[in-house]
């Protein structure tokens, strides 16, 4: 063999990136297919705009609350869901699943007399123990997990059925349990913790940046990351700011503010997982099956494992879920994670930005997503509307997202982006 | 020949159920050499490569890694005596980047968090070290590399580790001629650093460009393994579509009758 000349830019030396060049980045993967984030905010935008013009109710901070806390449960069962979806499974019976685990909960503090941590802690391992069998049923035994987890999705409401024992509804009156989401931290606390969660997201993004350019590798430019920091800053203080005002119509009575308790749970939650996700090598092998399992078989990676993981993380997820909404509704009943729930956590991962066909997607699609599906559920319940019309557009919006991604799928194989 | 073989394949047989693949294959790979592994479409190539990578398990036979026999039964283990292979499908993952690609499964850890700087500096280091520079950035995602990029990458993945066999499966199949010269130059690279490399093609003429040794299977038994500068192109087309060439291969007697084959195989220039 003779030596070739080869006449291409070398590796190492890349052009030291600017915000332009950043940007510029930004605007070619999204005209290449890869739109991440941006639907769902834009959509954000476009129906809060909307339900603000037709209800300027729906402005106030007392409905802001309210949006949290009727988003949560759903949010973080599409949290856990998203695991599944990155491998390009689905899993139908997380609904019911949490159904189930917040009937135990509810039943082992009515009956028993059980103290809340351990309801909560039977709750959360019944949802491990169910993600475990389903996980093995399509890793191990082989079968579809749509067909699987479609078994669970009847089994489980059945479950739910026998342990409320077919009494109408099981009230839930530990006070911790209620709190979770019905009760606000106090004001203080709130900005505590949101100042504490700027600093921490501001020396993660620091220090990763200094490590990097210390080993002469390429980072994005200073602006970009003060950017990234102020932008959070700027939303969470908004966000807090408003939350931690006055929502009681009546303050001689009863004074109501701050953040919902949920939100910091949520937060905590979106924290975890997306370390896991991101700075792990479990989550990087869960991107890897997701991929190309075939792939990650050959790199030494046990897919199996990683296939079940993920319906363990799901159903966990589903269970704490499944807490959150029997504390929102002081009680357990045979709809318990039933009618929408399941279609909804499903939506608010696609419309987020998650990937039906796996390999794609970020645990704050989940958060993004949900968010979408509060506005939607809340505006219209304000509007007046009817469920009928409100699971209509729901269902219209959930079409639009999964059209976006598999549109998106294929300008991207167009453009060979991704 | 003076080199000791660094990777020695004897007496391998693989069965998918009824199909015999692979019978009584030997195969022997030196340090510093590009070995051509070549035969016609369905001999066993690929099989043979992923029994000697631990993808397949083998019903019969052994292999000896630096002389002593070694048992490989997955990939982390092939991994761990120095064996990469550069599969025919390539085994990427599309939705990760080039540095996620080549640490996949090996991923460097600073505690339990993921040590991404490490990687990415190594990454870039070994794609230099291959005087490769043709990609833009290693933070790309790979679906947006050209057929030649990920044929590197797949290559640097292999040579990331220290390796010392290198086996690569049609590494140069979907590729047009300039990003063959360029994989084929890598290849001879390999040997050259030392490398015991195995190079599977049906391109004769890279075959001859860049390999020491010839290696030819013929429905799943090695008909000869010679020096390339003791054969002519058309004695290794025979050998491979005829599994015999002049007195080269399989004794005639033996395919006519088709029954009794691989106990007289002679191999001449592979005597060790
Ligand atoms: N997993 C499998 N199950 C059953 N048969 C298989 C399997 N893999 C390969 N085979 C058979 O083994 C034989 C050898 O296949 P192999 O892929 O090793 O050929 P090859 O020499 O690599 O061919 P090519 O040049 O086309 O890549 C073929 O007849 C093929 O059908
Ligand atoms: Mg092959």
């Amino acid at each position: 063999m003779t030596t070739t000349a080869h006449h291409i830019e070398p590796v190492a030396v890349a052009p030291k990136p600017t915000v332009g060049s950043h940007i510029r980045d930004y605007l070619s993967r999204v005209g290449g297919g890869d739109l991440g984030a941006l639907p769902a905010v834009l959509g954000l935008i476009v129906l809060c705009v909307f339900f603000a013009i037709m209800k300027p109710v729906f402005f106030s901070a007392g409905n802001f609350a309210n949006l949290f806390t009727q988003g949560a449960a759903v949010t973080i069962i599409a949290m856990g869901l998203i695991f599944v979806l990155l491998l390009g499974e689905i899993d139908l019976s997380a609904g019911f699943a949490s159904g189930v685990c917040a009937a135990i909960l509810a039943q082992l503090m009515a009956e028993q007399g059980a103290p809340w941590y351990l309801a909560v802690l039977a709750a959360i391992v019944t949802g491990v123990v169910i993600g475990l069998v389903l996980g093995f049923l399509v890793a191990k035994v082989g079968i579809p997990s749509f067909v699987v987890t479609l078994a669970g999705f009847l089994a489980f409401q059945g479950t739910v059925l026998l342990l409320i024992k077919g009494g109408t509804n099981v009230s839930i009156r530990d006070d911790v349990i209620l709190a979770i989401a019905n009760k606000n931290i106090v004001p203080w606390l709130g900005w505590v913790l949101t100042i504490i969660g700027i600093a921490g997201y501001a020396a993660v993004v620091l220090l990763s940046r200094r490590r990097r350019a210390a080993r002469g590798l390429v980072t994005e430019p200073l602006a970009v990351a003060v950017g990234r920091i102020a932008a959070l800053a700027v939303i969470l203080g908004i966000a807090v700011f408003v939350l931690n005002q006055e929502r009681s119509r009546n303050v001689v009575v009863v004074s109501l503010k701050g953040v919902p308790i949920v939100v910091p749970i949520i937060a905590a939650l979106l924290i975890i997982w997306t370390f896991i996700l991101r700075r792990t090598a479990y989550g990087r092998h869960i991107y890897a099956v997701g991929g190309n399992r075939e792939a990650a078989r050959r790199a030494g990676i046990s897919v199996d494992r990683i296939r079940i993981s993920v319906f363990v993380i799901c159903s966990g997820m589903a269970a704490i879920g499944g807490i959150v909404a029997a504390s929102r509704a002081n009680s357990v009943d045979a709809n318990t994670g039933g009618s929408n729930v399941l279609l909804y956590a499903v939506g608010a991962a696609v419309i987020g930005g998650t990937s039906l066909f796996g390999g794609k997607g970020r645990v704050l699609d989940a958060l993004l997503g949900g968010a979408v599906i509060a506005v939607i559920d809340n505006g219209m319940g304000l509007m007046g509307l009817s469920s009928g019309q409100k699971f209509v557009f729901t269902g219209v919006v959930l079409l639009l997202a999964a059209g976006v991604d598999a549109l998106s799928r294929r300008r991207a194989a167009a453009t060979g982006t991704r | 020949m003076s080199v000791t073989p660094l990777l020695e394949a004897r007496g391998i047989d693989k069965r998918f159920g009824p199909v015999q693949v692979l019978k009584d294959v030997d195969l022997t790979v030196t340090p510093g050499e590009v070995t051509a592994l070549v035969g016609d479409n369905g001999a066993g190539k690929s099989t043979l490569v992923k029994c000697i990578s631990g993808i397949y398990p083998i019903d019969a036979g052994e292999f000896l890694f630096d002389g002593q026999p070694v048992t490989i039964h997955g990939p982390r283990d092939a991994a761990g005596l120095g064996i990469e292979v550069v599969y025919q499908d390539l085994a990427l993952c599309d939705n990760l980047d080039i540095v996620q690609n080549m640490f996949l499964g090996r991923e460097r850890r600073s505690g339990l968090v993921l040590d991404e700087p490490t990687m990415e500096q190594m990454a870039a280091e070994t794609l230099a070290g291959l005087s490769v520079r043709t990609v833009k950035s290693l933070r790309q995602h790979v679906s947006s590399l050209s057929g030649g990029q990920r044929q590197t990458v797949a290559i640097a993945k292999a040579v990331l580790w220290n390796s010392k066999v290198v086996i690569l499966d049609e590494p140069t199949a979907a590729l047009g001629v300039a990003q063959t010269a360029q994989v084929l130059e890598l290849v001879r690279r390999l040997a050259d650093r030392g490398l015991a490399v195995v190079l599977i093609s049906h391109n004769m003429n890279d075959v001859f460009a860049v390999s020491d040794r010839i290696a030819a299977l013929y429905l799943g038994q090695m008909v000869a393994q010679v020096k390339t500068t003791d054969v002519t192109h058309a004695q290794v087309v025979e050998l491979i579509t005829a599994g015999r060439s002049g007195d080269l291969g399989l004794a005639a007697e033996k395919i006519d009758n088709g029954v009794e084959y691989a106990d007289t195989l002679t191999t001449p220039g592979a005597e060790q």
